[in-house]
């Protein structure tokens, strides 16, 4: 019943199974041609065909030159601006997470649970209760519509998720391990350089991948809190399909949204086994 | 290890907590930042909802009536009404789905990691590349309509997308497209950790591969089932890039849903008191699906413990 064959009874599992793997790499499938397609040629057919010359011009044009809200720059400057605010909130929230989850699993302290039970309470709370008050905060710090403000928001909010993380992966940490190290004399920040950092690597990995996809993919902040040359890439897309409406190109658009899908899927290509780890760690809250 | 600090002689010993400071700072300041926004933050738009701040937030008390205009409104009856459609069809095709590629991975076969990714990379990339993607898919003068027409069946109709009916079911499509390897992972998790002994038991009985289905590895799956269930429907509530990027609420406000009502009470219209309600009312959804999931945790939990 379970062997690894191509057995004639078991060829239709394959036939399914491959019909549905088609049509789960289709939409991939059809923005990869389109964008290797002329403006006028799908125009003239439909967005689904096989390009009759290879346009790269469409990538470079995706990439520097076409308009936005009259700036043509391209696509450049909000990758940069998604760059700017994942990277610094992935490393930022990714490190204060593993440093509280270290203290509320493995260093203990008064009304440790507590917090720990309000911090993950952030996973469930949807973001238009924060909405408001984040936009009041923001303009108080002088951080709207900049890059930081986006970078403090993810790294707050980002901090439910880092903490439960890195709290569910050092609970299984023997508390032996600790104690034997505070009688040595080894304070907080020792033991954690010292011990916990050095066993981290999975978790720290699964961490980085799930804030940064998260961060990267993120919509609803960056439209609210930027506005033009200060968006993140995911609010520059649905900029950019408004802005063409009426002249849709639709080769440098497919150009544009690969790029734009590019960082995270060469993540995912890269740690997949990490990446459904966090996914599979964040469902059994 | 050397504590070569604290036993250097002439140096002037510092109190326990002064030396310790670092470390409170380092342990309290994110975990508390994390946790006042939260609270504070909910309590400040739950309290917002009950004033009549318009473009500022105001002080003042106006009871219900925010929430009673919310819920009159058309704009969010049509949205809830387009979140019970949505949630339940997304739900429970996407859990379907995701159950069938997971029971058609577990039977050993060749390339199941390659097949795995398949199904798992929509979850890589953004609701708004997604949303983008089936709009011209979707689109009847662009794209699956287009083609068909081109290839010469000029009859076929797909147009789900402009008509007014079935433009929600261009959202479900896309989401279950999107998500539905989420569901395939977990479940697969969970056949993954049936007991072979049972599973060899039953076949030594002479029970066939449909009835040790059927009898023994779904029943013991409805835990992961109600877990599936709970996490889509979490994102389902709050669905809002993927109805930006596909339809913009649109044809008209056929597809608005929550989410969407609140960002346009909130920064379109300027009706802060009306757009907080709305969130409140979207809260109070997701607390409607997560109490009764976190009570029904705690059973488990409390049962695991006395077995």
């Amino acid at each position: 019943m379970r062997d690894r064959s191509f057995a004639p009874s078991r060829i239709w599992i394959y036939l399914v199974v491959a019909l549905i793997a088609a049509a789960w790499l289709a939409p991939l499938a059809v923005v990869v041609l389109n964008s290797l397609r002329t403006n006028e040629e799908i125009a003239q057919g439909s967005m689904i065909g096989w390009p009759q010359h290879l346009a790269w011009s469409n990538y470079a044009a995706a990439w520097s030159g076409f308009c936005v809200a009259e700036t043509c720059a391209g696509i450049r400057p909000y990758m940069l601006n998604s760059a700017l605010v994942t990277i610094p909130a992935t490393i930022f929230s990714t490190l204060l997470g593993a440093i509280a989850g270290y203290a509320v699993s493995l260093w203990r302290f008064r009304g440790d649970n507590w917090i720990y039970g309000i911090v993950t309470l952030g996973l469930f709370l949807p973001q238009q209760m924060r909405l408001l008050p984040w936009t009041i905060v923001l303009r108080d710090l002088g951080l709207i519509n900049t890059l930081a403000g986006l970078v403090l928001i993810h790294t707050i909010q980002g901090l439910s998720f880092t903490t439960l993380f890195c709290r569910n992966y050092y609970v299984a940490i023997p508390h032996e391990l600790i104690r034997a190290a505070r009688i040595d004399g080894a304070g907080f920040f020792r033991i954690f350089w010292r011990i916990i950092l050095p066993l981290s690597g999975p978790i720290l990995i699964v961490t980085v991948i799930w804030q940064f996809t998260h961060i990267w993919n993120e919509f609803l902040y960056g439209v609210t809190f930027t506005t033009g040359q200060q968006q993140p890439v995911t609010a520059a897309l649905i900029a950019l399909s408004a802005a063409v409406a009426d002249i849709p190109q639709h080769g440098v658009q497919s150009a544009a949204v690969i790029i734009a899908a590019l960082p995270t899927l060469l993540i995912y290509l890269l740690g997949g086994k990490y990446f459904v780890r966090g996914l599979t760690a964040g469902a059994v809250k | 290890m050397s504590n070569a600090a604290a036993i250097r002689p002439g140096r002037p010993a510092l109190p326990e907590w002064v030396r310790r400071l670092p470390e409170y700072l380092m342990i309290w300041v994110p975990l508390l930042l994390s946790a006042a926004h939260l609270v504070s933050f909910s309590l400040w738009t739950i309290w917002i909802s009950f004033t009549p701040s318009t473009l500022v937030p105001v002080s003042g008390w106006v009871g219900l009536r925010n929430y009673t205009a919310v819920l009159a409104s058309r704009n969010w009856q049509i949205a809830f009404d387009n979140l019970l459609l949505f949630g339940s069809a997304f739900v429970v095709l996407s859990a379907a789905t995701g159950l069938v590629l997971a029971i058609l991975l577990d039977q050993r076969i060749r390339g199941e990691n390659v097949l795995r990714s398949i199904f798992l990379y929509p979850l890589a990339v953004s609701f708004v590349v997604t949303g983008t993607v089936w709009s011209w898919l979707l689109n009847p003068g662009l794209g699956i309509q287009k083609l068909v027409h081109d290839l010469g069946w000029t009859s076929f109709k797909f147009d789900w997308l402009i008509d007014r009916d079935m433009a929600i079911w261009t959202i479900v499509i896309a989401a279950i497209w999107q998500s539905s390897g989420f569901a395939m992972a977990l479940f697969l998790a969970g056949l993954r950790s049936v007991d072979a002994d049972i599973i060899k038991a039953a076949q030594i009985d002479g029970a066939g591969p449909v009835r040790i289905y059927r009898r023994i590895i779904l029943p013991s799956l409805w835990p992961i089932t109600i877990t599936v269930v709970v996490i889509q429907l979490q994102f389902a509530i709050s669905t809002f890039d993927l109805v930006r990027a596909l339809t913009n609420g649109g044809p008209g406000i056929a597809t608005q849903l929550p989410a969407l009502v609140v960002y346009d009470l909130m920064f379109q219209r300027s009706l802060l008191g009306r757009g907080a309600a709305a969130a409140v009312l979207m809260l109070l959804i997701l607390l409607a699906v997560l109490v009764p999931y976190a009570a029904w945790r705690y059973v488990q939990r409390r049962r695991a413990l006395h077995a």
